[in-house]
């Protein structure tokens, strides 16, 4: 099995993949009198097309747009200010993913709280959390559940162990985010003129090929699903732009090993079960309606949002663009503070800050003293 | 955050299961694969094991895309 999964990232296969893409995007450039327009709706994919050269080779052939699929840059200035705060009370333990403990609020990170001797955990998975509480009666223990579907089953099923453990000092602030309303609402913007989506390899485990149909239906947008390693990457674009030259529209499966036609059920109720649809305020954006995901008034018990009084102002001002970087309207490059006043080492905007951020992968891969 | 690392099932417990990722090994659940078994390799994220890779569909999978790099039509 590991030998054929390897095969997704050799280097041989991947260099005549991207001569294919290349001449096929040639022939859509004869065609139409410009570049296609993909979008790479995940923020893994766009740290992989920046990881392994594709966005920096296909630059003259294909336009890829980074999309709004980094969860820590998506998550509302005033949200993670909240968050933050939370962290500021005594006799609490904050446990959190690795990607949220150096994103800045309007008055320091987690970690800064960390330094100051809060206690603040890293943890790898939301059921991690519970343990910590387990062992830890004596203290609130609080998990700060960010994520898009790939990761609230995992919230849910953290939440679920709490509940059957009736642990009573364990909650969680959750503030999630789902990928069919942030997409209608790019689509019907129209700030940016797309002709298709590289749609995630992970959250489409979760939702299945099926739950992209809207796309089709509603919006005539081609796109197709395809894992993180370069062959499966590049498939997947020569896939789109063979689609878009003959004006096919429809969702295509490249990542058919993991993702299904209607995904995986037992992650599906686990979100029915303990969530319910919630407005969600978006980086950049600002409030979208059934955005996002909250937890359920019969597990309020778990709700940090419902136990603790978090109060934040408005959040402090700063140049950042990362708002209209995740719409697609702007590039790192045009931000006044990237690779300045903004880089990995001291980041302002979340998207310097996430594994998965646009302006951390253009920063890490495509500057022009790097290329 | 959406990271899925491909991991080998070792041993199987009721909701758990001990898996080998690139030679660590780790506990994960299994509650969203239950129908997993010993020897099935897994996507892993946030501590869960979302989905057992097909074999087959990966085979099938890097034999399209080598049928595309080597067709000189295309």
């Amino acid at each position: 099995m590991i030998q054929i999964l390897d095969q997704f990232s050799n280097p041989d296969l991947s260099r005549k993949l991207l001569d294919k893409v290349k001449n096929l995007a040639e022939t859509f450039i004869e065609k139409h009198g410009r570049k296609p327009v993909i979008m790479e709706v995940c923020g893994s994919h766009t740290m992989a097309l920046a990881r392994s050269g594709i966005k920096q080779a296909l630059r003259d052939y294909v336009k890829l747009v980074s999309g709004p699929g980094c969860p820590v840059c998506v998550t509302d200035q005033k949200s993670i200010d909240a968050m933050i705060q939370l962290a500021q009370g005594d006799g609490r333990i904050i446990c959190t993913f690795g990607d949220m403990i150096r994103v800045p609020g309007s008055n320091g990170s987690l970690l800064d709280a960390k330094s100051e001797g809060k206690d603040i955990r890293v943890v790898y998975s939301p059921s991690d959390s519970v343990r910590i509480a387990e062992k830890n009666p004596d203290k609130e223990v609080i998990f700060l559940g960010i994520g898009f579907e790939t990761t609230i089953p995992s919230l849910g099923i953290a939440l679920k162990e709490a509940n059957e453990k009736g642990l009573e000092k364990y909650s969680m602030w959750v503030t999630t985010k789902l990928v069919e309303p942030i997409l209608r609402v790019l689509l019907e913007a129209q700030e940016v003129k797309l002709d298709g989506f590289l749609l995630p390899g992970h959250v489409s485990i979760v939702l299945g090929k099926h739950s992209y149909h809207y796309l089709v239906d509603e919006y005539g947008v081609p796109g197709t699903i395809c894992g993180f390693e370069p062959v499966g990457v590049l498939g997947g674009i020569y896939k789109l732009i063979a689609m878009l030259l003959d004006e096919r529209v429809e969702i295509e499966n490249y990542h058919t090993h993991v993702v299904t036609h209607s995904g995986n059920s037992f992650a599906q109720e686990i979100m029915k079960t303990y969530f319910k649809e919630c407005d969600e305020w978006w980086r950049g954006l600002g409030v979208i309606p059934n955005s996002g995901l909250d937890i359920r008034k019969e597990f309020a018990h778990l709700d940090a949002k419902k136990k603790f009084n978090v109060h934040v102002g408005e959040p402090r001002k700063t140049k950042c663009r990362c708002g209209d970087i995740l719409r697609g309207l702007a590039v790192p490059e045009d931000c006044v503070l990237y690779g300045k006043a903004c880089t990995p080492s001291k980041p302002i905007g979340p998207c310097m800050v996430s594994s998965e951020g646009t302006c951390a992968a253009h920063y890490q891969y495509m500057r022009g003293d790097i290329i | 955050m959406c990271i899925g690392v491909p991991a080998k099932v070792i041993e199987k417990q009721e909701y758990t299961a001990v898996v080998d990722v690139m030679g660590t090994k780790m506990n994960v659940g299994i509650i969203m694969v239950p129908e997993v078994s010993e020897g099935d390799y897994v996507i892993v994220h946030a501590g869960q094991a979302m989905s057992i890779i097909d074999e087959e569909y990966a085979r099938l999978s890097i034999e399209e895309w080598r049928k595309l790099a080597d067709d000189t039509n295309s």
